[in-house]
C-alpha cells in the first residue's frame, strides 16, 4: 500500500513540476517572440560579437528585461530600438543605418568591387594590344621540332 | 624595379590600416550622450536612504558622475586616482553605485576610502541602463547646465585625469 501511495505521490509531483515549467515558458508567447526578435538585432555591449539573444552576460539579461518591459508597456519595436540607440549609439545595432558616418562601411565593398573590375578591364585591354613578336628562323625550327615530338633532338 | 612598386604600395597601405586598427579601442563605444542633457533620475542616497538625489541638484556646477560597484575589480584600480582627485577638491564627484548591495557598498567605501560627495544607490541597474553603462567603471563629465561633455569608459588613469578630465573641467568652469 505504502509503495503505491509513494508512486502516486511521486507521479503527481512530477506532473506538477512539469506543469509549472511549461507555464513559465509560455507566459506570453507573442511577447516572448517579439523580445527574441529584438534581442537578435541588438548587440551585447559586453561581448561585442554576440547579440542579446545569444549572450548570457548580466548586462545582456538586463537589457533583454528592459526590452520585455517596454514591449509590455505597449511600446512599439521601433521605440525600443530608438531607446537603445539613444543610449548605446548605432553600435548597438547589428545592422547599422546608412548615414554620414557609416557610408564607408556600406559602400566599401562596392568600391573595392568596382576597383577590381576596373583593374581587370585595364589588364585585359593592355594584353589585347600586345602583339606576339614574329619568330626568327632558328626559333621557328626549334618550335617545329618540339611540335613534332622531337624534344630530345632539339637540344 | 617598377614591378615592385605596386605591391610595396599595397603593403604600406595595409600596414597603415593595421597600425590604425591597433590603436582603436573597440571596447570604447562612442557615447551618444556627448552634448546631450544627462538623463534624469531620482535615487536614494547610499548613506542616507531617505534622502533622494537627482542630477538637477548639481545645476550650476561642473561635476563628475562615476559609476562604481563593490564587485567591480577595475574600480579598485581607479580608486586611488579618484581619492587623489577628491583630496585636491578640483571637482565634486558623485558616485552611482551600480547593481550593488547597500551594505557591501558601504563596506567597500570604508575599506578603500570615499572620494564621493555622495553616492546614489542604483540597485536594479535601471539608471545605469539609462546612462548607457555597459562596463563599470564609467565616468561622465557633466557641465553647469547638466549637459554631458565627456564619457570615459574603464578605470580613470592619472594620465586621463591630467590630460583630459581636469583641463575639461577647468575649461567648463571658466566658461
Amino acid at each position: 500500500m505504502h509503495k503505491y501511495l509513494t508512486a502516486i505521490l511521486l507521479a503527481a509531483a512530477f506532473s506538477l513540476a512539469q506543469a509549472g515549467e511549461a507555464q513559465s515558458l509560455a507566459v506570453d508567447p507573442v511577447l516572448e517572440e517579439k523580445v527574441q526578435g529584438l534581442a537578435e538585432v541588438l548587440r551585447c555591449l559586453v561581448c561585442q560579437n554576440q547579440n542579446l539573444a545569444d549572450s548570457h552576460a548580466d548586462l545582456a539579461i538586463d537589457l533583454k528585461n528592459q526590452v520585455r518591459e517596454m514591449l509590455k508597456q505597449g511600446k512599439s519595436e521601433k521605440e525600443v530600438i530608438d531607446y537603445m540607440v539613444a543610449r548605446y549609439g548605432d553600435f548597438v545595432l547589428y545592422k547599422p543605418p546608412l548615414k554620414g558616418t557609416t557610408w564607408l562601411l556600406w559602400g566599401g565593398p562596392f568600391i573595392l568591387f568596382g576597383g577590381g573590375l576596373g583593374a581587370l578591364y585595364l589588364n585585359i585591354r593592355r594584353r589585347r594590344k600586345e602583339v606576339a613578336l614574329p619568330l626568327d628562323d632558328g626559333e621557328r625550327a626549334t618550335a617545329m621540332h618540339m611540335l613534332s615530338g622531337e624534344l630530345e633532338g632539339s637540344k | 624595379m617598377r614591378r615592385f612598386l605596386l605591391p610595396l604600395a599595397i603593403f604600406l597601405v595595409l600596414v597603415g590600416f593595421l597600425a590604425v586598427g591597433l590603436r582603436l579601442k573597440p571596447r570604447e563605444v562612442p557615447s551618444p550622450f556627448i552634448g546631450k542633457p544627462a538623463p534624469d533620475f531620482s535615487l536614494s542616497q547610499l548613506h542616507a536612504p531617505e534622502t533622494l538625489f537627482s542630477p538637477a541638484d548639481m545645476k550650476g556646477q561642473v561635476w563628475l558622475l562615476n559609476v562604481w560597484a563593490s564587485w567591480c575589480v577595475s574600480c579598485r584600480q581607479e580608486h586611488p586616482v579618484l581619492m587623489d582627485l577628491a583630496k585636491h577638491n578640483v571637482v565634486p564627484i558623485i558616485g552611482l553605485d551600480y547593481k550593488d548591495g547597500r551594505e557591501p557598498a558601504k563596506g567597500w567605501l570604508i575599506e578603500h576610502g570615499n572620494p564621493y560627495r555622495l553616492s546614489v544607490w542604483d540597485h536594479d541597474g535601471k539608471t545605469g541602463i539609462n546612462y548607457g553603462v555597459y562596463g563599470v567603471p564609467e565616468t561622465f563629465v557633466i557641465d553647469k547646465a547638466g549637459i554631458v561633455r565627456m564619457k570615459h569608459i574603464g578605470p580613470v588613469t592619472p594620465g586621463v585625469l591630467s590630460e583630459k578630465i581636469i583641463p575639461l573641467v577647468k575649461e567648463l568652469n571658466g566658461a
